[in-house]
C-alpha cells in the first residue's frame, strides 16, 4: 500500500527541482494540509459511502512521462468525435503531454501552458491568486495530496471577448499496461469576460493494472462568460478516480455542466460551483448508468454567496448488478444571497436487488428570501409501462431498454454539441443493451 | 377464435374470476357488462397476460394455441390487442417510434420484412385519415399529457396499425364525451371484418349503441351469470344491475 513516506519522497523530489518557485510554495501548503488531514476514512461524513483509503491500498507508481509508453497512434482510439476541430489537451498519467496535444485556436484566442511555466511568467499573478482556492472548500487529504504533488499541470487562459469556435477536449489517459499508476492531473482555467467556451473532459485507461486518478481542476469564470462543461467517464473496472471540478463564478456568468458516468471502479466526483457574483446561473446535470461493481459518488456543492443566483441540479442514475451510487447535493445560501433560487433533483432506477443508492440533500440556508427545493426518488422500472409496451408486441428486454433510455433522455438532451451527444447516446445505448442482456 | 374454459384467476390469493366460459368466433362482437368489482378488467388483463394475476384453473385457446403459455408480447404478435382502460403515459418514448417498433415486431413474428420508413409513413397516414387522428399527437411521447379522449383515440390508432384478430376494449367509453365516443366507435366499426372479433368490456350501454354486439354477457362476482343478445344490454340499462344481483342472491338463498 501507499504510505506517507512514498508521498513524502516524491514530494521532496519535486520540491528539490525548483525549491523557490510559486508552485513549490503551493505544494508545500498542500503537503502540510495532507500531513495534517491524512486520507479520509468512512468516518468522515463527506466520505461515508466511498472508501477512498482502500484505493490506496495498492502500491502505485508515480510515472515519468518518458516512462509511459503511450504513443500518438494510440490516441486515435481515444479521441472524441469532432476532434479535428477541437483544441486537444492530453494528459498522460496525470502529466500534461504537449507533444500529443493540439491547440487549434489562434494564440490570441487561447493560451495553454504548463502550470509551472505559467506560474513564473506573465500569468504568475493569476496563478497566485486562483490556484488552490478549492482548498477552502475541500479540506480532506486526498485533495491536499493532489496539491502537494502538482507536477506538469496546465494553465489555460481564454482572453476577454473570445468566443472559442474550437471546443476544448481534455483527455486524461492512464497507461496502466505495465504497472499500477497514480495519476494526479492538476489544471487551472481562467475564462475571462465576455467569452464562450465548451469544455469536454474524458478519461481513458489502458491496460489492466490498477489505476487511480486523483484530479483537481479549478475554473475561474469571469463576468458574462458562458461555459459549457462535459465530463465523460467511461473507463474500466481497474480504473478509479476522485475527480474534483471547482468552478468559481467570480462575475455574473452562466455555467452548464453535465457529468456522464458509465464505467469504472470507484468514482468520486466533486462538482463545486461557487457563485461569488450576484445573478450567476448554473445548471448541473448528471447521468450514471452503472453495472458490475462500479461505485459512483457524485458530490455537488453550490455556494450562493451573492443575491439573485439561480442553480438547478438534476442527477439521474440507473444501477444494475452490484453497482452502488451516491448523490450528495449540498447547497449553501449565505446571508447576503437573498432571492436565491436553488433546485435539486436526484432520480434513480435500481435494476437488481444488489444495486443500491444513497441520496442526500444537504441545505444550509442563512438567508430568508430564497427558493430552494430538493427531491429524490429511488425505484424500479414502471411495471405498468412495461406491460403496456409488451402488450403491443415489444419484447420485454426491448421495452426495458426503451424505458431506461427514456429515463436517461433528460440528461442526454443536455449534451448540446451534436457530435458529442451522438457519441454519448451510442455509449448509453450499448450500455443498456449490455445491462438487459 | 377464442375459447375460454373455466378460468379461475386471483390476485394475491384473492379469487377474482371464479370459472368463466366464453367462446368468440371470427366476425362476432361480444360485450361483457357487469357492476364494479365483478372482474371485467381482470378478465381483460388475464387475456393480455397481465402478470399481477395468477390463473389458478382453466384454459384459454386463441387461434388454436394455448394463450396462457404465451408471454404478453407473443399474445400481441399472435393478434390479440387490449385497448387499455387507462393507457399508460411513457415520457421520453415517441409514439411514432413505439408504434413502428410494434408493427415491425409483429411483421417479424410472421416472417415478413420490416416496413421501411416510407411504407410505414404511408400506412400511418392512411390510418390517421381513417380515424381522424392528428399528426401532432403521434410526434409526442406515448400518451404524455394526452386528454382522456386523446389516449383512447391513440389506443384505437395503435389497434388500426396492428390489425389484430381479437380486439379487447376495456372500458373504451370511460372518459369520453359524446363526440369522442362517436369517433372512437366509428373507428372500431371501420376496423371490423369477418376475420376479426371484438370483445367489449363496459359498464354502460352507450358504446353498444354504436357497436351492435351479437352477444351480451353479464359478469357478476367472477362468473358469467347471464348471456343473451343485445336486448340484454337494454334491459340492464333500464333496470340497473340490481335485478341481476337480486336474482342471483335469490337463487343462492334457495
Amino acid at each position: 500500500m501507499m504510505n506517507l513516506s512514498d508521498f513524502k519522497d516524491h514530494y521532496e523530489e519535486l520540491q528539490a527541482m525548483t525549491p523557490e518557485s510559486l508552485i513549490a510554495q503551493i505544494r508545500r501548503e498542500g503537503f502540510q494540509a495532507y500531513d495534517k488531514a491524512g486520507l479520509p476514512t468512512k468516518r468522515n461524513e463527506e466520505w461515508k459511502y466511498t472508501d477512498v483509503g482502500r484505493l490506496l491500498d495498492n502500491k502505485y507508481h508515480f510515472d515519468d512521462i518518458q516512462d509511459a509508453s503511450f504513443r500518438l497512434e494510440e490516441l486515435e482510439a481515444i479521441r472524441l468525435p469532432g476532434y479535428q476541430d477541437a483544441n486537444e489537451i492530453v494528459f498522460v498519467n496525470g502529466r500534461f503531454a504537449p507533444a500529443l496535444s493540439n491547440i487549434r485556436s489562434a494564440p490570441g484566442q487561447l493560451t495553454v501552458l504548463p502550470l509551472e511555466t505559467a506560474a513564473e511568467g506573465i500569468y504568475k499573478g493569476i496563478v497566485q491568486e486562483h490556484l488552490g482556492c478549492s482548498n477552502t472548500y475541500i479540506k480532506d487529504g486526498i485533495h491536499a495530496l493532489n496539491t502537494s504533488l502538482i507536477n506538469e499541470g496546465i494553465f489555460l487562459y481564454v482572453p476577454r471577448g473570445q468566443e472559442l469556435t474550437h471546443p476544448l477536449y481534455i483527455y486524461h489517459i492512464s497507461d496502466a499496461r505495465r504497472h499500477n499508476v497514480l495519476s494526479q492531473p492538476r489544471s487551472l482555467l481562467c475564462i475571462e469576460e465576455n467569452t464562450k467556451v465548451q469544455l469536454i473532459e474524458a478519461f481513458s485507461t489502458l491496460g489492466t493494472e490498477e489505476c487511480f486518478t486523483n484530479q483537481v481542476m479549478e475554473v475561474v469564470i469571469r463576468r458574462n462568460a458562458v461555459v459549457e462543461y462535459y465530463k465523460i467517464q467511461n473507463e474500466t473496472a481497474n480504473a478509479s478516480q476522485v475527480s474534483t471540478t471547482h468552478f468559481r463564478q467570480t462575475g455574473r456568468s452562466y455555467l452548464h455542466a453535465v457529468t456522464v458516468t458509465l464505467n469504472g471502479g470507484t468514482i468520486r466526483n466533486n462538482m463545486n460551483v461557487i457563485m461569488e457574483a450576484a445573478g450567476s446561473e448554473a445548471h448541473l446535470f448528471g447521468l450514471y448508468v452503472l453495472n458490475g461493481h462500479t461505485h459512483t459518488d457524485n458530490h455537488t456543492l453550490v455556494d450562493n454567496m451573492q443575491p439573485n443566483c439561480l442553480s438547478n441540479e438534476l442527477y439521474k442514475g440507473i444501477l444494475d448488478d452490484d453497482a452502488t451510487g451516491v448523490f450528495n447535493g449540498k447547497i449553501i445560501v449565505r446571508p447576503d444571497a437573498q432571492k436565491t433560487n436553488a433546485y435539486q433533483t436526484n432520480n434513480n432506477i435500481l435494476l437488481s436487488d444488489n444495486a443500491a443508492v444513497n441520496t442526500k440533500p444537504q441545505l444550509e440556508i442563512f438567508a430568508d428570501d430564497v427558493k430552494c427545493s430538493h427531491g429524490c426518488t429511488v425505484g424500479q422500472l414502471d411495471e405498468n409501462a412495461l406491460f403496456y409496451m409488451r402488450a403491443r408486441g415489444i419484447p420485454k428486454p426491448d421495452a426495458q431498454q426503451l424505458l431506461l433510455k427514456a429515463f436517461a433522455l433528460d440528461i442526454l438532451d443536455q449534451v448540446k454539441p451534436e457530435l458529442l451527444r451522438g457519441y454519448v447516446e451510442q455509449l448509453i445505448t450499448q450500455r443498456l443493451a449490455v445491462n438487459r442482456k | 377464435m377464442l375459447s375460454i374454459k373455466n378460468i379461475h384467476a386471483s390476485i394475491e390469493d384473492k379469487p377474482i374470476l371464479k370459472g368463466i366460459d366464453l367462446s368468440i368466433r371470427a366476425g362476432e362482437i361480444h360485450a361483457i357488462m357487469g357492476p364494479n368489482g365483478s372482474g371485467k378488467s381482470t378478465l381483460a388483463s388475464v387475456l393480455a397476460g397481465g402478470e399481477e394475476y395468477e390463473v389458478t384453473e382453466g384454459s384459454v385457446t386463441f387461434l388454436g394455441k394455448d394463450l396462457l403459455e404465451m408471454s404478453p408480447e407473443d399474445r400481441a404478435r399472435e393478434g390479440l390487442f387490449l385497448a387499455f382502460q387507462y393507457p399508460v403515459e411513457i415520457p421520453g418514448v415517441s409514439t411514432t417510434n413505439f408504434i413502428k417498433a410494434a408493427v415491425n415486431e409483429k411483421r417479424e413474428y410472421r416472417g415478413e420484412e420490416p416496413l421501411d420508413a416510407v411504407n410505414f409513413m404511408k400506412l400511418m397516414k392512411a390510418k390517421m385519415a381513417m380515424l381522424q387522428i392528428d399528426q401532432s399527437l403521434l410526434s409526442r411521447s406515448i400518451n404524455e399529457g394526452f386528454s382522456g379522449g386523446e389516449k383512447k383515440r391513440n389506443e384505437i390508432f395503435q389497434m388500426a396499425m396492428l390489425e389484430p384478430r381479437l380486439m379487447i376494449l376495456d372500458e373504451m367509453d370511460s372518459g369520453l364525451d359524446i363526440d369522442a365516443l362517436r369517433i372512437v366507435a366509428n373507428g372500431i366499426n371501420k376496423l371490423r371484418n369477418e376475420n376479426n372479433a371484438v370483445l367489449i368490456i363496459t359498464h354502460y350501454q352507450r358504446l353498444l349503441d354504436y357497436l351492435q354486439p351479437d352477444f351480451v354477457h353479464v359478469l357478476y362476482n367472477g362468473r358469467i351469470v347471464r348471456s343473451g343478445t343485445k336486448e340484454l344490454a337494454l334491459e340492464l340499462e333500464e333496470h340497473g344491475y340490481d335485478f341481476i344481483k337480486d336474482e342471483i342472491n335469490l337463487v343462492a338463498s334457495e
